[in-house]
């Protein structure tokens, strides 16, 4: 446990005003890492090297564990998302229903395979290990909002709608 | 628990702007249950109660009532409302349909044009003992789920019984967990009770449901988060734990957010939290949220994140049982076995044990989906012959498709063939069968697949997922799923097969937890059934389905 906290955050953007207020309330303690690294890729949309280092130090955890953890899980980012984000959901009840299908046609239009975020930086393409709308596959996620039964066709038209 | 007075200071409505309800001058005589579980609101069900309730006032309807609820069961239906006075429920509403909607104020109005639910054997032949309340209560509303005798069961245990004897009680009700390996409930709970707490025991609910086509745990948390709860205290109780954790994926918003609210709810009517129901039992729950790694569904990888480190198992012996969260006694339960707990306690063992099976006993809930008519979520007494599920509660193969198999226990389960579509389900026929219970997921294949890719897609899966601590595990299925690839690429030879088998061997028995134990399951299970095809794949170079894209030999 380090004692105080006296860096400044890395950058003045007001968002780390509400990241500190939820290190400082859960306690500046190790088994807080995981809870305040998805704050701050909520408030900043991913994880920089010198943020990762603004948390070592706020919840005294070596910076080595901090990117250990930060790499570890699939839903931490080291890299800017595009503007827009899909997720295509690749569960058994999705797979069974075609969803790759769904994975080639954006790779057709926009080059890009999952992980990926396409050369405008409009759009960030994900996978899912399945989000449980089974009963919807194959389904698809734009912008956190859920679509069910997307055909390729309905590929070409949801990517229609993200372009800038 | 009667009356739960206090009112005024109700935590949280739905922050919507809602229309005004319809008057009520006298007892509700029907009533609008639109399922707001994550499907049903993805298809739009917040706008269709919206426009069910405007609707109804506008036709000046008195004494009906327009309530969420959690989840209606026929996920395939969505948006889905039950007007359950008139034994009907209505599929697919489309919120911006007046004519939609009015089929729904009819029957509240007294008509009907739905489908009826009384005989429909996807409701019939379905045993509702988690379920009980899913469908029926408000998930945002601690009244209603007292209502309903929730916690009930609690507040008798904590007020009138030992904790030796609610312990007995769910030794008596041969629960097994529901988290996919079937091990007794009573037993582990009696080993964390025996266990030295003096530095204090922790109950974890583990929420990370992490196979792929399973639903049942999500729903549950949707749609009857105080049950969740008070099975999870009841637990404390009965083991001596006065903190627990829920470990839920981070994949569902919606759950986490009821589980919040929950939480805040029963803690304010003095249900969690210090003294509850008055004694001096304290009980605290705290939330914590994953970050996408299935491995963590294993309990010592989970205890590890929720210690906030990378989630990585460990060898057992010790068993959290004895040494878990910060090395002290740990219980740890899935979502579902935790939510039978209260109907066990309440109702007591020897009537648990009177559904289902000798060896398994109780009820089951599965995510049934793939290329099924009724896909949704089901709760059947253990031992129902697996063709009653696919075909009378599933209604068949969407287009009268020819039935392949079924795919149960997720990456570390098998496919069921038809000529075993008579064997009934449970822990032991599915073991034998090759497969296993698993958390829940069903998923019905028809001839379209492909098995050599099925066992290719969970070997990907399982590949991908691997943490990378144990050999076998981190190497074994990355190869396991290059012989899987190079065979769907029409270049497989039968020493590859050999190599295959040997190799998923290897896997199973030298792997450190049971992620890399369950991966080659799905190869065997596909083996021991379908090995026609992979011979089709190999030797004649044809993906019988035509899935694989069985690129010509390079040479020879």
């Amino acid at each position: 446990m380090t004692t105080a906290v006296t860096d400044a955050p890395p950058t003045d953007d007001k968002k780390w005003k509400m990241i500190d207020a939820r290190i400082r309330r859960r306690g500046r303690t190790p088994d807080a890492l995981i809870e305040v690294l998805h704050s701050v890729q909520e408030a900043f949309g991913f994880l920089e090297t010198d943020v990762l280092q603004y948390v070592s130090e706020a919840l005294g955890v070596p910076p080595s564990r901090v990117y250990g953890v930060a790499t570890f899980y699939s839903l931490f980012t080291l890299k800017p998302q595009g503007e827009h984000t899909v997720v295509v959901c690749t569960g058994t009840a999705c797979y069974i229903n075609q969803s790759s299908a769904l994975l080639s046609r954006i790779h057709d239009r926009l080059g890009i395979s999952p992980g990926d975020t396409s050369e405008d930086g409009s759009v960030s393409l994900l996978s899912a290990r399945c989000l449980g709308a089974c009963s919807m596959a194959p389904a698809v996620v734009v912008d956190g909002s859920v679509q069910g039964r997307v055909t390729p066709q309905g590929i070409d038209l949801l990517l229609e709608g993200l372009r800038p | 628990m009667t009356d739960i007075a206090d009112r005024k200071e109700r935590p949280q409505h739905r922050a919507r702007q809602a229309p005004p309800e319809p008057a009520i001058t006298g007892p509700i005589e029907a009533t609008a249950q639109v399922c707001e579980a994550a499907g049903c609101l993805s298809l739009g069900s917040e706008q269709v109660l919206d426009a069910v309730r405007a609707q109804a006032v506008a036709r000046g309807l008195t004494n009906v009532a327009i309530k969420r609820v959690g989840c209606l069961s026929l996920c395939a239906a969505g948006p889905l409302v039950e007007v359950p006075e008139r034994g009907q429920i209505f599929e697919s509403i489309d919120p911006s349909s007046p004519a939609s909607i009015d089929r729904v104020v009819d029957a509240l109005a007294g008509g009907g044009g739905g489908r009826p639910t009384a005989g429909d054997p996807f409701f019939a032949r379905q045993v509702r003992v988690v379920l009980v309340r899913s469908g029926r209560i408000d998930p945002e509303e601690i009244d209603d789920y007292t209502a309903h005798d929730g916690y009930e069961a609690l507040s008798r245990a904590v007020t009138t019984r030992t904790p030796g004897e609610v312990l007995e009680e769910v030794v008596r009700s041969g629960l097994r967990g529901r988290g996919g390996a079937g091990y007794p409930t009573g037993l582990k709970w009696k080993t964390v009770a025996k266990a030295d707490g003096a530095a204090g025991k922790y109950v974890i609910c583990n929420a990370d449901e992490g196979d792929p086509g399973a639903f049942m745990d999500r729903s549950i948390l949707e749609s009857v988060p105080q049950q969740v709860l008070e099975g999870m205290a009841i637990a404390g109780y009965a083991v001596g734990a006065n903190h627990g954790y829920i470990y839920v994926r981070a994949e569902y918003p919606l759950a986490v957010k009821r589980l919040r609210l929950a939480i805040r709810q029963a803690e304010h009517q003095g249900l969690l939290g210090s003294s509850i129901a008055e004694t001096s039992f304290e009980f605290h729950i705290e939330i914590r949220i994953g970050a996408g790694a299935f491995v963590c569904g294993e309990e010592t990888a989970l205890i590890a994140s929720v210690e906030g480190r990378r989630g990585t198992p460990r060898p057992r012996p010790p068993f959290p049982a004895q040494s878990g969260l910060w090395g002290r006694p740990t219980l740890i339960n899935n979502v579902e076995t935790l939510a039978s707990i209260p109907a066990i306690v309440g109702r007591g063992g020897d009537w648990y044990r009177s559904i289902g099976t000798e060896k398994s006993a109780g009820t089951k809930v599965f995510a049934l989906a793939g290329r099924v008519v009724n896909t949704g979520l089901i709760e059947v007494p253990m031992g129902l012959p697996l063709r009653d599920i696919v075909f009378d509660i599933g209604g068949g193969i969407v287009g009268g498709a020819k039935f392949k198999a079924v795919q149960t226990g997720g990456p570390s389960g098998g496919c069921i063939p038809a000529a075993d579509l008579d064997m009934p389900v449970d822990y032991e026929s599915l073991a034998q069968a090759g497969s296993i219970m698993g958390s829940g997921g069903m998923i019905v294949m028809d001839e379209t697949s492909c098995m050599v890719d099925v066992a290719k897609y969970f070997m990907d899966f399982c590949r991908e997922e691997s943490c990378g601590k144990c050999a076998p595990c981190r190497v074994g299925t990355v190869q396991l799923h290059l012989l899987l690839d190079k065979m769907t690429r029409g270049e497989g030879t039968l020493q590859d097969l050999d190599t295959l088998e040997r190799l998923a061997d290897m896997v199973k028995s030298t792997s450190l937890c049971g992620l890399g134990q369950g991966a080659p399951n799905p190869v065997f299970s596909t083996l021991r059934y379908f090995r026609d095809e992979y011979l089709a794949h190999i030797e004649d170079r044809v993906c019988p389905a035509g899935v694989c894209p069985m690129t010509p030999a390079a040479t020879s």
